[in-house]
C-alpha cells in the first residue's frame, strides 16, 4: 500500500509462450543428439545408397539376366561387358549382386522382425508377470542361448532345406530356402532382446505411472501394450537396429556353408560360397560380394551406436 | 442414514509376506463413507494408510501382499471378492485414486490427451472425437489453460502442480462416486498445495462425489474433510467429526499429533511438541496398544490387552484403556 509508487513500475507482462518456452519434444531431442553423430550419418547415407542399389539396380538389369550363365565366358575379370567380373559358371557379378542385395536386405528387415516379435513377447510377459511364468520363460531363454547360434543355424538350415515351395514376392520367385533362412535367424537371435525386455517391463511396472493407469482401470494388456512397451522402445530400437546387421551376417555365414538361400537366387552369402577356391585367381569374384556385405553390417552398426546415444536418457549433451 | 452408505470397510488386514519376515500393516480396520462425505485418513508415514485404501482396490501386487480377511462393500458389492476384470469395471468408473507424486505418476512417454482419454474410451466407450472433446472439457475444469492445444504435451512439458491437475483430470474424467486422493498435495510446495485443495473441493461439490484423503498434514484436514480416522501402526486409533478431533481430542497419539501441529493462535516461542520415540516395528505380531511405548498416559493393560474402537461421544469413537480426561480406566 505504502509502495504503490513501486507498484506502478509496471512488470513487463508475459504473454503464456514466453513463460514457458516449450521444451524440445522427445523426438527433437534424439534427432539432435543423432545429428552430431557423424559416422551415424554417414551410415545412414550408405544404408540407403546400398537400397537404392538394390532396388534401383533392378530396373537397369533383368534377373534372368542375373542367373543367366555363359559357360564361354567363365571367371571373366571386370570388363566393359562385366563391370564386376563373372562367376563360375559365367554369371554377370553385377547384376547378382543388385538381386542378391534385396535377398540379403530382407533377410536383414524381416529376420529382425520375427526376433523382435519372439523377443519382446516372450520379454513382456516374462517380465510383466513374473513369478512362474518368468521362471519358466526364462529357463527356455537360457536353454536356447547355451546352444551355438552357428550350430542351431547350421542343424536346422540342414533339416528344413528342401522342404520349402517356392515363393513369389515383389514379381519375383524366390527359392522357399529364403523364407527358411529368415525363421531360423529369427528364432535363433531373440535371446537378448527377450532379456531386455525383460528388464525394462521390471523396472517399469513397478513405476507409479503404471499403478494409476491401473487405478483408472486399465487392464493388463493396454498396460503393457499401451503403457510399458513404449517406455522401453530405445532399447528395442537400439537392439533392433543391431540385429538387422547380425541377420545378414548370419545369412552370410549358412548360404556361404551352402545351407542357406539356395541357387538360383542370389544372396550376397551364397555368391561368396564358390569364391572360396578363388581367392587368388579371382578376386573380384569375392570382393564385391564381400565389400557389400561389409559396407552393410558397418552402416547398420554405425547407425545403431547413433541411435544407442541418442536414445539414451543419460546423455543429455544437446 | 444408511441409505446413501457409498462404502462400508470391515476388519481389514493386509500383510506383506516379506524376507525379513511378515509385515502386518493393516491390522482390523472398519470405516463407512457416506455420499458425498470426505473423510480424511491421518497418520505418521507407514501407519498403513495407503495400503488399506490400494487394498481395497485391488492395486496391491499379491503376493507379497495379502488380503487376510475383512470385506469392502461398495454399494453391497465385496470389493475384495471380486476378480481383476471386475475391479477394472469399478476402477476409475466408481473409485478412483490420485497419488502423491504427480512428477512420476503421468506416463512420460503419452501424451496427456492420450492418458485422460483412456479411461472415457474403457468405460464409457467414447469414440476419440467425443473422448477428445470430453478432455479438453476436464482440463478446463481443473484449471489448465489453452486446454486444445494442451492435450498434444508430454508430462515433462508441466509443472508439478500442472501435472497433479492433469492427474486428477485423468482420474475424474468418469465422474466416479468416489476419489480416494493420497497425499495428493504432499510433493507440492506450499502455495501450490492450497491451489490443489481449493480445485479438489470445487471439484468435490460440483461433481458430488465422496473422498477419503489420506493425509499426514492434520493442518490440511481442518478446512476440508468431514470426519477424521486417525491411524496408527495399522490400527484406526481415533474416529470422530472433524470439529470434535480437533477440539475434542480423545486419543493419546491424537493428542500429541495435534500438539506438534504450529498454530497462529499460540505463543511463536513455544517450541512444538514432539512424539518420543518411533513407531512400532510392523514386523512383529501386534500385542497391547501399538501407541503404549510412547503413551504418556499409558497403564499396565495398555501392554496386554489391545483396546478396540469404542464409542465415547456421539460419532466418536477412541481405542484406548485410558480416560484421559479424569485419569480413570474404561
Amino acid at each position: 500500500m505504502s509502495h504503490s509508487s513501486e507498484a506502478a513500475i509496471a512488470l513487463p507482462q508475459l504473454k503464456a509462450d514466453e513463460l514457458e518456452a516449450p521444451p524440445l519434444s522427445l523426438r527433437q531431442l534424439t534427432w539432435r543428439r543423432f545429428r552430431r553423430h557423424k559416422m551415424a550419418i554417414v551410415g545412414i547415407v550408405v544404408i540407403a545408397l546400398l537400397f537404392l542399389y538394390s532396388f534401383g539396380g533392378a530396373l537397369l538389369v533383368s534377373e534372368q539376366y542375373a542367373n543367366y550363365t555363359d559357360t564361354a565366358a567363365r571367371l571373366q575379370p571386370p570388363s566393359a561387358a562385366h563391370p564386376f567380373g563373372t562367376d563360375t559358371v559365367g554369371r554377370d557379378i553385377l547384376a547378382r549382386t543388385i538381386y542378391g542385395g534385396q535377398i540379403s536386405l530382407l533377410i536383414g528387415l524381416t529376420a529382425m522382425l520375427v526376433e523382435l516379435l519372439i523377443g519382446v513377447l516372450i520379454g513382456a510377459l516374462a517380465g510383466y508377470y513374473g513369478r512362474w511364468l518368468d521362471a519358466l520363460l526364462m529357463r527356455f531363454t537360457e536353454a536356447v542361448f547355451v546352444i551355438p547360434q552357428i550350430f542351431l543355424l547350421i542343424v536346422m538350415a540342414k533339416f528344413f532345406s528342401g522342404k520349402m515351395p517356392n515363393i513369389t514376392l515383389l514379381g519375383r520367385t524366390l527359392s522357399g530356402s529364403v523364407v527358411v533362412v529368415i525363421l531360423i535367424i529369427g528364432a535363433t537371435s531373440w535371446m537378448y532382446l527377450a532379456r531386455i525386455v525383460r528388464a525394462e517391463f521390471i523396472s517399469i511396472k513397478e513405476r507409479e505411472f503404471i499403478l494409476a493407469a491401473r487405478a483408472i482401470g486399465t487392464p493388463a494388456r493396454q498396460i503393457i501394450l499401451g503403457h510399458i512397451l513404449p517406455n522401453c522402445m530405445a532399447p528395442i530400437i537400439v537392439s533392433a537396429t543391431l540385429s538387422v546387421a547380425a541377420a545378414i551376417l548370419s545369412e552370410s555365414y549358412i548360404s556361404f556353408l551352402g545351407m542357406g538361400v539356395q541357387a538360383p537366387t542370389a544372396t550376397w552369402g551364397n555368391m561368396l560360397d564358390g569364391a572360396m577356391n578363388y581367392i587368388e585367381e579371382a578376386p573380384w569374384y569375392w570382393f564385391f560380394p564381400g565389400l557389400l556385405i561389409v559396407l552393410t553390417v558397418l552402416s547398420i552398426n554405425f547407425v545403431g551406436d547413433g541411435l544407442r546415444d541418442a536414445l539414451d536418457p543419460r546423455s543429455r549433451a544437446v | 442414514m444408511d441409505d446413501n452408505l457409498l462404502l462400508q470397510v470391515e476388519d481389514l488386514h493386509t500383510r506383506f509376506h516379506t524376507p525379513e519376515g511378515t509385515v502386518y500393516a493393516v491390522n482390523g480396520i472398519s470405516y463407512r463413507l457416506h455420499e458425498g462425505e470426505t473423510l480424511a485418513v491421518v497418520g505418521e508415514s507407514g501407519c498403513g494408510k495407503s495400503v488399506s485404501m490400494m487394498s481395497i482396490l485391488g492395486l496391491l501386487p499379491v503376493p507379497p501382499a495379502e488380503i487376510a480377511g475383512g470385506r469392502a462393500l461398495y454399494r453391497g458389492q465385496d470389493l475384495l471378492k471380486m476378480s481383476e476384470s471386475e475391479l477394472e469395471r469399478i476402477r476409475g468408473k466408481e473409485i478412483a485414486m490420485i497419488f502423491q507424486d504427480p512428477m512420476t505418476s503421468l506416463n512420460p512417454v503419452l501424451t496427456i490427451g492420450k492418458q485422460i482419454t483412456e479411461s472415457l474410451h474403457k468405460h464409457l466407450g467414447m469414440n476419440p472425437t467425443q473422448a477428445t472433446e470430453r478432455a479438453i472439457e476436464l482440463l478446463d475444469w481443473v484449471g489448465i489453460p489453452d486446454a486444445r492445444r494442451r492435450l498434444g504435451d508430454y508430462p515433462h512439458q508441466f509443472s508439478g502442480g500442472m501435472r497433479q491437475r492433469v492427474m486428477i483430470a485423468m482420474q475424474l474424467a468418469c465422474t466416479p462416486s468416489i476419489l480416494i486422493a493420497d497425499e495428493p498435495t504432499t510433493a507440492l510446495d506450499v502455495t501450490i498445495q492450497a491451489q490443489i485443495v481449493e480445485l479438489v473441493v470445487r471439484l468435490r461439490q460440483q461433481v458430488g462425489m465422496a473422498m477419503i484423503w489420506i493425509t499426514h498434514d492434520l493442518g490440511v484436514v481442518a478446512g476440508l474433510a468431514d470426519r477424521v480416522m486417525v491411524m496408527y501402526a495399522g490400527f484406526v486409533v481415533e474416529e470422530a467429526g472433524v470439529d470434535d478431533l480437533y477440539e475434542d481430542p480423545r486419543h493419546p497419539y491424537t493428542i500429541a499429533l495435534l500438539a506438534a501441529l504450529p498454530r497462529v493462535d499460540r505463543r511463536r516461542d513455544r517450541r512444538l511438541k514432539s512424539i518420543p520415540g518411533a513407531p512400532p516395528s510392523l514386523l512383529v505380531e501386534p500385542r497391547g496398544c501399538p501407541f503404549a511405548p510412547r503413551c504418556e498416559f499409558a497403564i499396565e493393560r495398555c501392554f496386554i490387552d489391545n483396546p478396540s474402537l469404542q464409542p465415547v461421544a456421539p460419532r466418536h469413537r477412541i481405542a484406548c484403556w485410558v480416560e484421559i480426561k479424569t485419569g480413570g480406566q474404561r
